[in-house]
């Protein structure tokens, strides 16, 4: 499979803040792949380098098999980008924005703009000052999902939306799977876990994580609770366990999932009355790359929350 | 009123340097203005002659209104610079209150001081605090100043207070402005197009002769300042009307925050067209979009200056013929329309400063698009850099170019009328109006390169006008050099009418525009956008 999207030891400077610090991202042609960092990490100067308006100081990059920087005009003719924070101009309706980015596109599919409005419960009719955050985001999203482009370059695009037209927003993006590649910037660990084929979990300007789903679920613990028939015995000792908690006949502990077999043979060796596992979400994934920067306390309560 | 205080501190220490330059600015002018005219004018003799000169000249009077009293330094210095001084007082004064108000609001910076304990007129009477302290601190430096250069000190406070008091009063129209609109833009052009009235008014009137009608001054705030005859009676009292009017206005804007919602404006927002017309699908087409407002409005408001002008002008040549004791000066200076033409080319040279205002507005766009995160959407569609800057500088120089025309054609229609050679004058003044294109597209092209090469400093393109307008109207009165006044490029444009064309000086400035504007596009090409 060829590559939508290729960059590699990207760096971007400004002033003395390094925004970009040897960034790596390979989006492969049809997936949708999640693109994950706290605020401030670079997902967006990322996008901007990509987009040909940054220049980055170091690193290459290619997208759609062109560069960026220099073959801005007709790489923009095959994508479409919706900004993290869309501003709209205060007297052009929602409907002529839509439009006017179409076309600047070169051309909208009618049946889906007409659709999408629908599905988004958007008045084209309003004026850009009038509208709200999240129907600003809608505005820039229908423009987008209804252009006939190889590729969606997506900001955090559903922060403003509520959860109904984040679902709205999810099963659209679904329709295109496969027809489309998708580069979707985002802090909603939910959202990408939802979507996403594909994760690259950036952190300072740099790529700290790649890889799909199944792949960085490797790198965490899966956490257990069990009724035992008898005493806990030989979990203590185990390697890769973790906050043990045993209360009676009742146990709790998390394991790294390289070592869940060794763990479970220890429990069945007790035998089990019930067992309750839960697969890693994204949201421990996640807290354990950024895990150093939260006080302890707030990262056990984040994770078993 | 809760948090006023707080949020008139956060103003000055935002505006710290730009209430710096201000005030220093308007100051330094009028005092070295009135130390020029100290020198220049230092014996009675020589001023008595000005007086006779500046009194019965309509063009004088249209554009810096009667010299009551030449017989001080302070009265001529009153007629000379009171008018456009007390202007570029109103026109901080009303950036000042929109910029903290209005401005505020729909960057969405408001709604977070709302929310904190702040009293719902607080951020308004902020703003206001603002202005007044401002002009009040220029009237007051004006009338000391001028009484340590050894004028009398009642004519300086009364001539320092009427400055302010037009900061005031336009402190006041500002307030209500930002009630009307929801944009900044619009609270903007609301305001200035009062401020505008307020100086046509006052032109009308003041030339009207004794005949006409005179009391269109009593209409205008900067009519007041010339009725307060500083140096000429001190008449403090006109002082109570910009203060009454103050209050007024003051009343009905702290009524209209009461009456609205925060981001709301007064004048009603409709709901538009689902569907984009079909011109709006091109950067050239979205420039349009943006910019015909702006370029519809200065058409008309400079052709209508243009006919206030143009009507006088027939009145200069009238009353030229009515003093036989000047005849012979003016045969000697070549006819009373030779005179005419004097005071035309002078009158279409202000013009023509004023379009270099629409064309930085124009050229600025482009900032504004950017810094508000407009131009970043675009710019990622096919659409090149250089077309999306192409779309909006074709509308700063085209612009220009319809601007000026519709202002002689103004002039030239009115004057035309009353001479009876209407389409002989159209084409005078239409083609003179033209002839200062060039100079304007040099300041274009400032605007560009200033934008691509040093965005942050974009805004230093309106210093750039008021050092022109400076140098054109004060250079010669400040003795400056001619290499200085040889820094504004309005210059080297010829007197028209009246002057010999020649092309060379305006080949010479539309190449240096030419190589600004591509200095802009080739430095945008290679910068970072956003």
């Amino acid at each position: 499979m060829t590559a939508a999207i290729s960059v590699s030891g990207l760096v971007k400077t400004f002033g003395p803040t390094r925004a970009l610090d040897g960034l790596d991202l390979t989006v492969r042609e049809g997936e949708v792949h999640g693109f994950l960092g706290p605020n401030g990490s670079g997902k967006s100067t990322t996008i901007r380098v990509l987009l040909g308006l940054l220049r980055a100081d170091a690193g290459s990059a290619s997208l759609l098999g062109g560069d960026p920087w220099r073959d801005t005009a007709e790489l923009h003719r095959r994508l479409a980008y919706v900004p993290g924070d869309v501003s709209l101009w205060p007297n052009l309706t929602g409907g002529e924005v839509i439009d006017l980015l179409g076309r600047l596109r070169g051309g909208l599919n009618e049946k889906r703009r007409a659709e999408l409005l629908e599905r988004f419960e958007l008045d084209p009719r309003k004026k850009g000052r009038a509208y709200s955050k999240g129907n600003r985001q809608k505005v820039a999203l229908v423009a987008a999902l209804a252009s006939d482009v190889e590729l969606l370059i997506l900001d955090e695009p559903t922060s403003g939306l509520d959860p109904l037209m984040e679902a709205v927003f999810q099963e659209a993006v679904n329709e295109l799977r496969g027809e489309r590649t998708v580069l979707l910037s985002s802090h909603i660990l939910a959202e990408v876990e939802a979507l996403c084929d594909r994760v690259s979990i950036i952190r300072n300007g740099r790529t700290v994580e790649t890889g799909t789903l199944a792949d960085l679920r490797h790198l965490t613990r899966t956490s257990v609770s069990a009724e035992l028939v008898g005493e806990p015995s030989g979990l203590a000792g185990l390697t890769g366990v973790h906050d043990l908690v045993v209360e009676g006949n009742r146990v709790r502990f998390e394991v790294d999932t390289d070592h869940l077999d060794a763990a479970l043979r220890a429990l069945v060796a007790s035998g089990v009355r019930t067992l309750t596992s839960q697969p890693p979400t994204l949201e421990e994934l996640f807290l354990r790359h950024y895990e150093d920067e939260l006080p302890a306390g707030q990262a056990e309560g984040a994770m078993s929350s | 009123m809760t948090g006023l205080g707080s949020l008139v501190r956060l103003a000055l220490r935002r505006d710290r340097l730009l209430l710096a330059v201000w005030t220093l600015g308007l100051v330094g002018i009028t005092l070295s203005t009135a130390s020029t005219v100290g020198e220049l004018y230092g014996s009675p003799e020589s001023r008595q002659q000005l007086g006779a000169t500046a009194g019965s000249n309509p063009a004088f009077l249209a554009m810096l209104g009667p010299l009551y009293d030449a017989s001080t330094t302070g009265g001529v210095l009153a007629w000379r610079w009171g008018v456009f001084g007390a202007l570029l007082v109103g026109l901080m004064c009303l950036f000042l209150v929109t910029r903290h108000t209005r401005a505020e609001e729909e960057s969405g910076r408001l709604e977070l001081i709302g929310s904190a304990v702040v009293s719902r007129h607080a951020p308004l009477a902020a703003a206001v605090v603002v202005a007044l302290l401002a002009s009040t601190v220029i009237g007051l430096l004006v009338a000391l100043g001028l009484t340590g250069l050894g004028e009398s000190a009642s004519g300086s406070f009364a001539l320092g207070l009427a400055f302010a008091s037009v900061g005031w009063v336009f402190t006041g129209v500002g307030a209500v402005s930002a009630q009307l609109s929801e944009s900044a833009r619009t609270a903007n052009s609301i305001s200035g197009a009062v401020l505008g009235a307020a100086y046509l008014l006052r032109a009308v009137g003041d030339a009207a002769g004794d005949e006409g009608p005179t009391w269109l001054t009593w209409l205008s705030p900067l009519g007041w300042l010339e009725l307060t005859r500083a140096f000429a009676g001190d008449r403090y009292w006109v002082l109570l009307l910009p203060v009454a009017l103050f209050a007024v206005l003051i009343a009905v804007a702290s009524t209209l925050v009461t009456k609205r919602d925060l981001g709301g404006g007064l004048l009603p927002t409709r709901l538009g067209p689902a569907r984009a017309p079909g011109s709006l699908g091109s950067a050239f087409g979205l420039a349009w979009r943006l910019q015909r407002g702006m370029l519809i409005g200065w058409t008309l408001s400079l052709f209508v200056l243009g006919a206030v002008y143009g009507s006088v002008a027939r009145g200069v040549e009238q009353m030229l013929e009515a003093n036989p004791a000047l005849q012979k000066i003016i045969a000697q200076l070549g006819g009373a329309g030779a005179i005419v033409d004097v005071y035309l080319a002078s009158i279409i040279g202000i013009i023509a400063l004023f379009s270099a205002i629409y064309v930085v507005q124009s050229t600025l766009r482009l900032r504004t698009e950017e810094t508000e995160f407009r131009a970043e959407p675009v710019l990622a569609t096919p659409v090149s850099r250089f077309a999306w800057v192409g779309g909006h500088l074709l509308f700063a120089t085209v612009g220009t170019a319809v601007v000026l025309a519709a202002a002689g054609l103004g002039a030239g229609l009115v004057h035309g009328a009353r001479v009876g050679d209407v389409g002989g004058q159209v084409v005078r003044l239409v083609g003179a109006a033209l002839t200062h294109v060039p100079a304007v597209w040099v300041v274009a092209g400032l605007a560009l390169a200033l934008f691509a090469l040093a965005p942050k400093l974009a805004s230093a393109s309106w210093a750039v006008i008021v050092v022109f307008l400076v140098l054109g109207q004060l250079g010669p009165l400040l003795q400056l050099d001619q290499w200085a006044m040889d820094l504004s490029p309005f210059t080297h444009i010829p007197k028209v009418p009246g002057a010999d064309v020649t092309a060379t000086p305006l080949l010479w400035l539309t190449l240096v525009a030419a190589a600004l504007v591509a200095v802009g596009f080739v430095g945008f090409r290679r910068r970072d956008v956003g």
